[in-house]
């Protein structure tokens, strides 16, 4: 994973729950392949289709919330987004995208200041920049932040299963 | 220092010597479950993770109970991988359609007081009724946890929730979770614990206390707790002297206290399309309604049937409004059949389910078209989730959605005739 990185905007607003990511008739499509041309489809069909590798999602607040249908973070993932800024994340979302390698950032000041279509900068435990501002960004504990980097729980626990033996 | 419920058991749990929000804790599970959506999806990544078997077969419980019976051809192989993981892997039970995983989880013992137990279903939180420190988990964290019996959580910090007095007439403890909801809104207990104390609360019954902590996840919180008192203890089969533990500590350190006078409860709607869009039930009193749902791991339990069918004996439901109830385990079914509700409620012109998630799930019969309107007694009023994304979706209690199916629109069944 990449310490620093840019990519282009794609805006959403509050409560962005899993049920609008990933509509439960497609949750059982056997591959992600098929399963990511449906994210987003209740509230935007287009979308799916638009993101880009490496795009950005912003969101307002409690991003993920609603089922715990993972299939929601794994389609992101296959969407292949280089991570997801947003006010605040629901709990379990947080959890699977984690275990799913995909970056989450809690940034409550950005969504505000930003547009679809713009480019942020992200530094990985220190900052955002966006047009021309800087926001501070946490930095992740360390049992999660070994996760990612990992490239996910899958991948972390392959590794630890070859230590094992 | 005292503690919080949430604090208590993980101490208990987790045999650290004491604990404070935002402590990472490994915490080991008393049972784990997962459900059909998930079952493909826990069985690859068990595999691909590398692991030969469960930590506990003892401790590993496989429901279905979200695509039972099934809705698509796909479904199908669902169920076989719920079966191939029992089989190759370990497993204590597979349940096959004898109800919502949440109603079976506490009914059957599998969620007992004072334990932690983890299910891939965001409704886990549900078992917090009967003091168990329950939440809902990805199908990547549950292969994790089949394989090692251990999951790292950040201790919640929590807000307590003091209700004291008699609740009105007509008012019920979905009453309750809703104001709850609506005043915290649903980020409001993000990662946290809910702790549910009062003299209200501790005359609610189980399956009261059911309500409000399956509800908790729509706050977004980790659990919904209540501490215990001899009915529950019965009713999980447990001593209450072995429990009496799980006590509300005086000097615990509460984040927040919302502090409530039951006698200000009235009846409340989730209006569409967020759950945390609370009024009073008077102000949309009138409105039209073209089907009304009685189901679901929120309110599909026995007491929730009696109040319907005492609603609906001898009346018939408004022409053009469809009513779809769904008992939320075999059991319930059995004893709603028994005494006589199901037989009211089918002669009031109910269409009734065998025990599943049935419309909650989106998935299968009862779903909405263009321009419908459904009063349902589920947990979620998500823009397209029951249907169409043009339908629309409001959220109250048993009570007055049978009422409501009497006269068509939405009706306080005070003021029902």
């Amino acid at each position: 994973m990449e310490k620093v990185f840019e990519g282009k905007v794609w805006k959403l607003g509050d409560d962005i729950d899993t049920d609008i990511i990933i509509p439960t008739q497609w949750v059982t499509l056997d591959t992600m392949e098929e399963l990511k041309t449906h994210i987003f489809e209740p509230l935007r069909p287009e979308l799916a289709a638009s993101i880009r590798p490496g795009d950005i999602i912003v969101a307002g607040n409690n991003f993920g919330c609603g089922s715990s249908r993972e299939q929601a973070p794994e389609g992101l993932s296959a969407l292949k987004i280089s991570c997801i800024i947003a006010k605040s994340f629901a709990r379990i979302f947080f959890r699977n995208a984690i275990n799913n390698g995909l970056l989450l950032i809690e940034c409550p000041n950005l969504p505000d200041h930003c547009e679809e279509g713009d480019t942020v900068r992200v530094e990985i435990n220190h900052c955002i920049y966006c047009n021309g501002k800087e926001y501070a960004i946490p930095s992740m504990p360390d049992n999660l932040f070994e996760i990612i980097k990992d490239g996910g729980l899958v991948k972390h626990m392959q590794k630890l299963n070859h230590l094992k033996q | 220092m005292g503690h919080t419920l949430a604090e208590k058991i993980l101490i208990h749990n987790t045999g650290v010597a004491d604990c404070k929000p935002g402590d990472i804790v490994i915490s080991h599970p008393d049972c784990v479950m997962f459900h059909d959506i998930y079952t493909t999806n826990v069985y690859r990544k068990f595999k691909e993770m590398g692991f030969t078997k469960v930590w506990d077969k003892d401790k590993v419980v496989i429901m279905f109970d979200h695509l039972i019976p099934t809705c698509l051809p796909l479904d199908a192989d669902h169920m076989k991988h719920g079966y191939d993981f029992a089989e190759q892997f370990g497993a204590k039970q597979v349940h096959v359609a004898d109800g919502i995983c949440h109603q079976l989880m506490p009914e059957l013992g599998y969620a007992k007081p004072g334990d932690v137990v983890f299910v891939t279903d965001s409704h886990t939180t549900t078992y917090g009724a009967v003091s168990c420190f329950s939440t809902g988990v990805g199908y990547t964290e549950m292969a994790a946890v089949l394989g090692t019996g251990e999951m790292w959580l950040r201790v919640p910090s929590a807000i307590k929730i003091e209700i004291n007095g008699d609740l009105p007439q007509g008012v019920t403890s979905k009453d309750i979770a809703l104001r709850v909801l609506g005043d915290l809104t649903a980020a409001g207990g993000t990662y946290k614990s809910l702790e549910f104390c009062g003299t209200t609360v501790d005359k609610l019954t189980v399956d009261e206390r059911l309500t409000i902590s399956n509800m908790a996840v729509e706050c977004g919180a980790k659990v919904g707790l209540f501490a215990p008192n001899k009915e529950t203890a019965a009713y999980s089969g447990v001593d209450f002297a072995d429990i009496a533990w799980l006590h509300f500590d005086d000097d615990a350190v509460y984040e927040k206290v919302l502090t409530y006078k039951a006698e200000d409860f009235v009846p409340y709607i989730a209006a569409h399309p967020f759950v945390d869009n609370v009024k009073p039930l008077s102000e949309l009193e009138g409105m039209r309604i073209d089907e009304v749902f009685i189901g679901s791991c929120t309110n599909g339990r026995i007491e929730d049937l009696a109040m319907a069918a005492a609603i609906l004996k001898g009346k018939h439901i408004a022409p053009g409004v469809k009513l779809l109830i769904t008992p939320a385990s075999r059991s319930i079914f059995k004893e709603a059949i028994a005494k006589g509700y199901v037989e009211t409620l089918v002669e009031a012109g109910a269409m009734f389910t065998h025990p599943y998630c049935s419309l909650c799930e989106g998935r299968s019969g009862g779903l909405l078209s263009d321009g419908e309107i459904l009063l349902g007694t589920n947990n979620r009023n998500f823009l397209g989730r029951l249907g169409s994304t043009k339908s629309e979706t409001y959220l109250s209690s048993p009570a007055v959605a049978a009422a409501s199916a009497v006269t068509g629109v939405l009706t306080n069944p005070v003021s029902l005739k």
